[in-house]
């Protein structure tokens, strides 16, 4: 008796093991990414939200650390096969990715085998081609994508008496009037990023040869000239004058005076928003990004900053497809929205654009639609985005060569020659990299 | 004396294989793919590799930077050895000498010795901090307007303090029971012949700690060298921008954050070699030096 009924409750419980099995046979998929703080526990949202949308995935997302942190970690895991579904690289280590073919599926391929519908009208036109290739085919889906703006503190434009400045022409004419009031004029807080790549954008210059680095790695070299030059040594007399601060090459170093009310203007991401609005005791606003009027056609728009999501090769096409999955429902315009209203980085579709819109997001918050605006601006020959290799280090050398400026250790002219030196010394052993 | 010796000539050589086999497998097979990957250019994710011969190398000493990284390495290892075995060895003699209430001196002054080089980078952000920074206000008062991430000078001299700061207490421990070890009889019939303390340290006790300072140089070097590396990581906040920066760090900036895998090897191995020869330097030059009782 006894014997029947421990049987028979022993099949039983393997009866019931394997329909619930069968019941949560979610197939699994991996993110990691490189959002800490309050951008994690939105990317934790919006994949908790994902996995009860429905049962066929379970993604789970894992936080890796830094930008440059993720990406390392995603190459050693590449090499012993033990790679994620899903990997953010950000802007500078776009080339990287994208130069290693094979590596990952392209985002439009793998989205066209799911039966997912996809249109590269659909995204913004900012964003469009910044991680494509240079045949317009989409290779990784932009994700958190911002522009540097420039933050207001409103209450040090009210007591110095004046305006925010569209040219830095302008700026030079206000500064001394808000050094006079008491206040630092201006910070930013990534040199590379703000004063170098998007100046090149939106004075609509050249940044490197062969299309900015699009049409192949052999014989791309940085192009800098006049106008950026001239660029820093405005700054530096800035600098010289008490009209702009910096703190170093860190980015929290350049944000947290103005955070504090000492500053006037800070260049900074647009994705910054969120965090300012929950710090800031003063009430600020946020504009364009500043232009010289001298240099002829200036006033495009700027490159996306941030990251994207790549989709890494050599797993099981039921994985592709949950990712593409994924994917589909990271870019519904709900989705968007939330990631939008929540963190401050622009929509990435003309949809999420209108409904954010529809909602009267601007309305209630107009600071958050400066960065997707600026985006919008229209473009030129040079406001695509920029491909070069190595392109970490090329921003190490330039943040090192842009503190000997400020510290009075090399001459603009030097340290612009020196950043081209090894820059393309850096270009010339990426394309050496590359597969023969 | 008996000779013990083992029967099968084999057995000693089994004994070793664990250890052998460590080493093996985390020193001399790394070492090795650093050489190997020294004379390659190689795409990160490993779909394309050149050989390039002695490229990397040359790239890598002929550029202004290395040299500047070298020789603010030189520096920064000097003064973090000098300053923590100096500053140790004083604590440790006068903790020596401390008659009531010795243990708690003792633990104060070792209790840094538990404290992770990234949390010690840590503490000395917020001590060395542009906005809010004690010291950065102390320097201030006297019309030295400090700026850590800023200007070379200071981020050197502030990365040195943190670095000494967390390796007196190593060194303390070291010294003060070196000190211990030394027999009272000497000491006491040194004192009979000679009225000056200061001149019976120099000429009785620091001869007879010498084996242990000899031991703690090394150490120190090697730590001064590779162990600083979480301290400078955290204290430049990954942004190494102008600031100075060690040869091990300029590996990791180049290696892992920059993904050039064939210039960091060069590198690599270019440290190997310096640690190789500085080895033989202390071993054959200085240890002639040291008498073992």
């Amino acid at each position: 008796m006894n014997y029947r009924t421990s049987i028979a409750s022993l099949v039983a419980a393997a009866a019931l093991a394997s329909t619930s099995t069968s019941a949560f046979s979610a197939t699994d998929i991996s993110w990691w990414h490189a959002m800490g703080g309050r951008l994690g526990e939105v990317v934790n949202e919006i994949s908790t939200n994902y996995n009860k949308a429905q049962d066929a995935c379970q993604l789970t997302p894992v936080y890796k650390g830094g930008y440059e942190d993720t990406l390392t970690a995603g190459i050693a895991s590449f090499r012993a096969g033990e790679q994620p579904n899903i990997i953010q690289v950000f802007d500078a280590g776009a080339a990287t990715i994208i130069g290693a073919k094979g590596a990952t599926v392209p985002v439009e391929d793998l989205l066209k085998e799911a039966g997912v519908d996809f249109n590269i009208e659909d995204y913004i036109s900012g964003v469009r081609y910044f991680y494509a290739d240079s045949n317009g085919k989409m290779i990784g889906m932009p994700f958190n994508s911002s522009s540097p703006i420039m933050y207001v503190n409103e209450e040090a434009l009210e007591k110095a008496g004046v305006q925010a400045p569209k040219t830095w022409e302008e700026f030079e004419e206000i500064a001394p009037k808000l050094k006079e009031a008491g206040y630092i004029p201006l910070t930013q807080s990534h040199t590379p990023w703000i004063f170098t790549e998007n100046f090149k954008s939106r004075h609509n210059l050249q940044f490197a040869t062969n299309n900015n680095g699009y049409d192949g790695v052999e014989g791309t070299k940085l192009v800098f000239g006049d106008p950026i030059k001239n660029h820093f040594k405005a700054v530096k007399d800035w600098l010289d004058n008490g009209y702009y601060a910096y703190y170093g090459a860190g980015w929290g170093d350049n944000q947290t005076p103005f955070n504090d009310g000492k500053v006037a203007f800070w260049l900074g991401s647009s994705g910054s928003f969120g965090g300012i609005s929950q710090t800031v005791q003063f009430p600020f606003s946020a504009t364009f990004l500043p232009y010289w009027d001298a240099v002829e056609g200036a006033g495009t728009g700027t490159f996306i900053g941030g990251a994207a999501l790549f989709a890494m090769s050599g797993k099981p096409a039921e994985e592709n497809k949950c990712v593409a999955s994924f994917f589909e429902y990271l870019t519904s315009p709900e989705v968007q929205y939330f990631w939008h209203r929540e963190t401050g980085y622009v929509p990435i579709t003309n949809a999420a654009y209108e409904l954010a819109k529809k909602d009267g997001h601007y309305e209630r918050t107009p600071a958050a639609e400066v960065g997707i605006k600026q985006l919008s601006l229209p473009g030129g020959d040079w406001t695509k985005g920029y491909r070069m290799g190595f392109y970490v280090q090329i921003r190490d050398v330039m943040n090192r060569e842009y503190g000997k400026i400020f510290a009075g250790e090399a001459s603009v002219d030097e340290a612009f020659a020196t950043i081209e030196g090894e820059g393309n010394k850096l270009l010339e052993r990426f394309a050496k990299t590359a597969q023969q | 004396m008996k000779k013990v010796q083992f029967q099968n000539r084999w057995i000693p050589y089994l004994l070793l294989l664990p250890q052998l086999s460590i080493v093996a497998v985390f020193f001399l097979w790394p070492a090795a793919e650093a050489v190997r990957a020294s004379f390659f250019l190689e795409d990160p994710f490993g779909f394309g590799s050149t050989f390039v011969g002695f490229d990397n190398f040359i790239d890598t000493v002929s550029s202004s930077d290395y040299l500047r990284v070298t020789r603010f390495t030189v520096v920064f290892t000097f003064f973090v050895t000098f300053f923590s075995l100096g500053l140790a060895l004083l604590l440790a003699v006068k903790a020596d000498k401390v008659l009531h209430g010795s243990s708690a001196y003792k633990t104060l002054l070792m209790w840094v010795y538990a404290v992770a080089p990234p949390v010690a980078g840590l503490i000395g952000i917020l001590l060395f901090d542009q906005h809010v920074g004690p010291i950065v206000d102390m320097a201030a008062l006297v019309g030295w307007k400090m700026q850590i991430g800023v200007n070379y000078f200071d981020t050197g001299m502030a990365m040195t303090m943190v670095a000494v700061w967390k390796q007196i207490p190593v060194n303390f421990i070291f010294f003060l029971s070196g000190l211990q070890g030394i027999s009272k009889s000497v000491q006491e019939a040194a004192a009979i012949d000679c009225r000056s303390g200061i001149r019976r340290f120099w000429t009785v006790t620091f001869p007879l700690l010498a084996p242990t300072g000899f031991f703690l140089l090394i150490i120190n070097i090697t730590y001064a060298f590779f162990d600083t590396f979480g301290i400078i990581d955290v204290m430049l906040k990954t942004q190494p921008g102008n600031d100075p920066i060690t040869l091990v760090y300029k590996v990791y900036q180049d290696g892992f954050r920059g993904n050039d895998l064939g210039g960091s090897s060069a590198q690599s191995v270019i440290l190997m070699l310096v640690v190789f020869v500085l080895t033989i330097v202390q071993f054959r030059l200085i240890e002639r030096r040291v008498h073992y009782t």
